[in-house]
């Protein structure tokens, strides 16, 4: 059975509808990208997965005794909140001391327990953040625009290390995206939003549909090129850690993406 | 020896900062400055709608209070411009309960004790009722600590918990409406938000976590409250302006003292 499943899935916002019939599956231990133009109603679809949003139609079923840890998209400490890292972990649960810091030392940020949430980088929030949803020792992840304000190497990090979490826990893993180069890499299966599902399948599949090209048409050939140059380049080399190293070469393209993009 | 003036006046004070330091925390927070202003100034008109109906003050108080409260919360919950909106109904709300006071036959003589505060003239049922409502918001506080402070970090995050963030604001208003049932006799109704606010505001510079920044803004409170009767007694100043300027003083502290640990 499947871990979280939409069912002809449609939600209104103010009279408006932002998804309809949407149907999709999560499955053990899987990363699923959500991936769509800004508007697409990709935050909403999450916010319905996780119950915080009442579907019009359709429904979703959760596995029974489902474990979700949720990565937010934005979250402002706001400066009146003194709040450290670790006093963070244990919301709302508390956590044990060495418990809170294996999580820091996993997500790579073990410096980070004492200091105030609203000092640390955007990368070390993320990763904060990260460390809280993995406490509850999740069956599936849900995060939302997980890397929106890392630079590129910090982006390739945190999906890498997202990789690694999912390799050494099992975790299913279903995030939403709008970057197209590293999630494709990191992803086993994307599915494009845009108010309802336009497609679906492995990267390389989708990369290639042309719906997707319809969504993504217009200046995105740097990202297609770039999505192809990496595997192309990683099967060259080595099949088993082709990504990362995808990654490392990655950043003149990456740039040339973005720009095209814009 | 609760037949002293001052003990009596000491222990309603101390009774309403248990209370406040947490809340106020909470009204820091979550940006309820107006939010309380709302809830207080109806209080006012709880008073008059009590003296016209014969009921006890607390009780018409804390319905009016209460009323406010939900109101607000519930405009907040649907989105309402709410910067206007509070506005409007703080002192839409003081306003028309001071209409509504003067029609009240003898009510005008003591308008100035629920405007200001009569803390010095406090009843031993006074203390109880004030040690009572104080007692039980901070139970409610400690009972739901957890997922209050989830929900004010943020709303999505409380829900993916498992947490209804409805119930936890819920939970608040209600405890603003208690608080402010029992600041009315110690600070009056233009003060309990000054007493929920600066206290929190000047334990915020010396905190690195939301529990000691609520201690010591009920430590604050409690200082501020037995510095300002003393120096009501010795000055001869009203007594609940007096508290509140003890606080104002120590937030000055606290700023400077938070700037100069910075440089």
């Amino acid at each position: 059975m499947s871990l979280i499943e939409a069912k002809g899935l449609s939600i209104r916002l103010d009279g408006h509808e932002v998804l309809s019939r949407v149907t999709l599956r999560v499955e053990a231990g899987e990363i699923v990208t959500i991936l769509g133009p800004n508007g697409s109603g990709k935050s909403t679809l999450l916010r319905a997965l996780l119950g915080i949003l009442r579907p019009a139609e359709g429904e979703v079923i959760r596995q029974a005794g489902l474990r979700v840890g949720y990565v937010p998209q934005r979250l402002s400490v706001d400066r009146s909140l003194p709040m450290t890292a670790r006093r963070f972990l244990s919301l709302p649960h508390r956590v044990a001391d060495a418990d809170a810091a294996a999580a820091l030392a996993r997500v790579g940020v073990p410096e980070v327990a004492a200091r105030q949430m609203g000092d640390l980088s955007g990368g070390q929030f993320q990763r904060v953040l990260l460390a809280r949803a993995l406490l509850s020792r999740p069956d599936l992840l849900i995060l939302d625009e997980p890397t929106q304000g890392l630079d590129q190497p910090g982006e390739a990090a945190f999906y890498r290390l997202i990789e690694e979490v999912r390799r050494e826990t099992g975790v299913a893993v279903l995030m939403v995206s709008h970057d197209l180069h590293v999630v494709m890499a990191a992803s086993d299966r994307v599915i494009c939003l845009n108010g309802h599902i336009c497609c679906e399948g492995t990267p390389r599949v989708v990369s290639t549909a042309p719906e997707y090209r319809a969504l993504f048409g217009l200046g995105t050939q740097g990202a297609l090129a770039l999505y192809q140059h990496v595997h192309d380049h990683s099967h060259d080399h080595d099949h088993g850690h082709g990504h990362g190293h995808g990654h490392d070469h990655g950043h003149p393209h990456v740039q040339q993406a973005e720009h095209d993009h814009a | 020896m609760l037949d002293d003036f001052l003990i009596r006046a000491s222990l309603a004070a101390l009774g309403l900062s248990l209370a406040t330091g947490a809340l106020g925390s909470f009204v820091v927070w979550r940006r309820m400055a107006y939010f309380g202003d709302a809830t207080a100034h109806a209080a006012i008109l709880g008073v008059a709608l009590a003296l016209a109906t014969d009921l006890p003050v607390g009780a018409g108080t804390l319905a009016v209070a209460l009323a406010m409260a939900v109101t607000v919360s519930t405009l907040a919950a649907r989105g309402w411009a709410m910067d206007t909106t509070l506005g409007v109904l703080a002192h839409s709300a003081l306003a028309i309960g001071l209409v509504a006071v003067s029609f009240v036959p003898g009510a005008r003589t003591d308008l100035q004790a629920y405007l200001f505060g009569d803390i010095l003239a406090v009843s031993k049922g006074d203390v109880g009722f004030i040690w009572a409502g104080a007692g039980l918001v901070l139970a409610l506080l400690l009972w739901r600590w957890q997922a209050l402070l989830t929900a004010t970090l943020n709303a999505d995050l409380a829900h993916a918990s498992g947490l209804n963030p409805d119930r936890e604001r819920l939970v608040l208003t209600l405890a603003l409406a208690l608080v402010v049932a029992v600041a009315l006799k110690v600070v009056g109704a233009l003060l309990i938000a000054a007493m929920l606010i600066i206290p929190a505001a000047a334990a915020r510079g010396l905190a690195r976590n939301p529990e000691s920044m609520a201690i010591l803004a009920t430590l604050i409170g409690a200082g501020a409250a037995l510095g300002g009767l003393q120096l009501s007694l010795w000055q001869d100043t009203p007594a609940g302006p007096s508290i509140i300027a003890v606080a104002a003083g120590l937030f000055v502290l606290s700023a400077s003292f938070g700037r100069m640990r910075r440089n």
